[in-house]
């Protein structure tokens, strides 16, 4: 069963038409890479998963479960818009840490607000926030950065801040990783440090969808390509397909723009 | 008895009310100040116009006028509600006036400070699974408080200066009680109120700063 399936998604910002009829699905454990130039939709897709914006058409279905449907005003109910988010995690591509917070209050601080809804909260309160802790700790050495536990954000570099962030939005386990840009804000010299990360996280088979810029990378992580132009999927496949012998005129000449650079 | 310490004692003993009028304001108009910003930015819209009205209202004319107004208003208009008699009935509608001129200040300095945080820390907020209230108080609230302190530190220090106004409904504030010397010809006393109010402005100010400093662990 697909872990992901988005049906005829379709998204205006008043008379512009940002996303229209958007249709793909992803395995678990898959990867997808979305390419595609500014203002093909790309990262309005993303924001649409994640509900911070809504989709004016179409339907979500995760696990089988139809958590959104644009006809359906019963899939919309605000309050249970927060609990559906946690399907996705959302990598910004300029990080949001919370400035306020170290590094590893930065990646708790979610669960530890979360777990406060758990049914035997009260008795085990302890333990369950031990556990967190532990687990925060586990997840920034996954990312390589045991010794910032305890700086702040502005402490350490984009790279790190990056990671950081990675590492916060695995604390709540999402079913699906999603990443906005998530190398776009770096220096050229700490990308590479960011794209090792998710590059494991791909080899773990993490499913993860990720939005990027960056062609070399798409090509060596991705199990799928989808280009996006003009808010539809132009084209989708392997990465030997896409990259190398695209089907569609404009991908073509999108992917040509790149090696000329 | 010498008469300078008279003096000084009674000038102290009339400093009370206007350092009493101080911090009831500030108490009741911190939190009315944070109530009105978020009328100010409600999505309701005939809300945030009716908050925007009253804010512009309050702002825009003197403080002064308002004591009278809602000192006399009451009795003038035939109200059935009028304030106690005696200086409890002053003190209470001098509060009453300064509450709401600052709750309008303060309204402003929070919403600029509430808009100021960037977008982003909030959508992190929601696709980690908070809440809107968690996002407020564990995200948003103390980079806000960290924003709003410097604008917040100088509404404060004119507070302290505007409670002499309190005099206009005869509240025996210090420099009422200075003029009582002044205009049997004794000029001291009035010079000597400066020094209260530098004293305590001296004090907020250490205060302030050493708030800001210990915000000064992360940028804003």
């Amino acid at each position: 069963m697909a872990i992901l399936e988005v049906k005829n998604i379709g998204k205006s910002f008043g008379n512009l038409q940002v996303l229209k009829d958007i249709n793909f699905s992803m395995e678990k454990g898959e990867s997808i890479a979305i390419i595609g130039s500014s203002g093909s939709g790309k990262t309005t897709l993303l924001r649409c998963l994640n509900f911070l914006e809504m989709p004016d058409k179409g339907s979500i279905v995760v696990n089988g479960q139809v958590i959104f449907d644009a006809l359906d005003p019963r899939t919309q109910v605000d309050s249970e818009m927060r609990r559906k988010r946690l399907h996705f995690g959302l990598i910004f591509q300029n990080f949001n840490l919370f400035p306020q917070y170290t590094v590893l209050r930065n990646v708790s601080l979610a669960a530890e607000l979360l777990c406060s809804e758990r049914p035997n909260y009260k008795e085990k309160k302890k333990t369950i926030l031990e556990e967190i802790q532990e687990r925060a700790k586990t997840l920034l050495s996954q990312v390589g950065l045991t010794d910032k536990l305890d700086c702040y954000p502005h402490q350490i570099s984009g790279g790190q801040q990056q990671r950081v962030a990675i590492a916060r939005a695995l604390a709540l386990e999402p079913d699906i990783l999603c990443f906005d840009e998530p190398t776009s804000a770096l220096d050229p010299e700490l990308t590479g440090e960011v794209l090792k990360v998710i590059k494991n996280l791909a080899d773990q088979d993490t499913s993860m969808i990720i939005v990027t810029h960056e062609m070399d990378f798409a090509r060596d992580v991705a199990d799928r390509v989808i280009f996006m132009d003009e808010g539809m999927i132009i084209e989708q496949g392997t990465p030997e397909e896409v990259f190398g012998r695209p089907g569609e005129d404009r991908t073509r000449q999108f992917l040509a723009r790149y090696k000329s650079l | 008895m010498n008469q300078f310490a008279v003096i000084v004692s009674r000038l102290s003993e009339s400093f009370l009310l206007n350092a009493r009028l101080f911090a009831s304001t500030l108490i009741f108009s911190i939190p009315l100040g944070l109530l009105i910003a978020f009328g100010s930015m409600s999505r309701f819209r005939p809300l945030r116009s009716l908050v925007r009205i009253i804010v512009w209202m309050v702002r825009g004319t003197p403080l002064m006028l308002q004591l009278m107004i809602i000192f006399y208003g009451p009795g003038l208009l035939k109200m059935s509600f009028t304030w106690p008699g005696g200086a409890s009935g002053r003190f209470l509608a001098a509060t009453v006036a300064f509450v709401i001129n600052y709750a309008c200040y303060f309204s402003e300095i929070f919403r600029g400070g509430i808009e100021s945080i960037p977008k982003g820390q909030y959508e992190a907020g929601l696709v980690l699974g908070m809440t809107k209230r968690q996002i407020f108080f564990k995200v948003t609230l103390l980079q806000v408080i960290k924003r709003i302190l410097p604008p917040t530190g100088n509404e404060v220090i004119t507070l302290v200066k505007d409670t002499s106004l309190a005099r206009i409904i005869a509240n025996k504030e210090i420099i009422m009680m200075a003029g009582e010397y002044s205009s049997k010809g004794l000029i001291w006393p009035l010079f000597a109120t400066g020094i209260y109010f530098l004293v305590f402005v001296g004090v907020l100010t250490l205060l302030f700063d050493w708030f800001e400093k210990k915000l000064n662990y992360f940028p804003a």
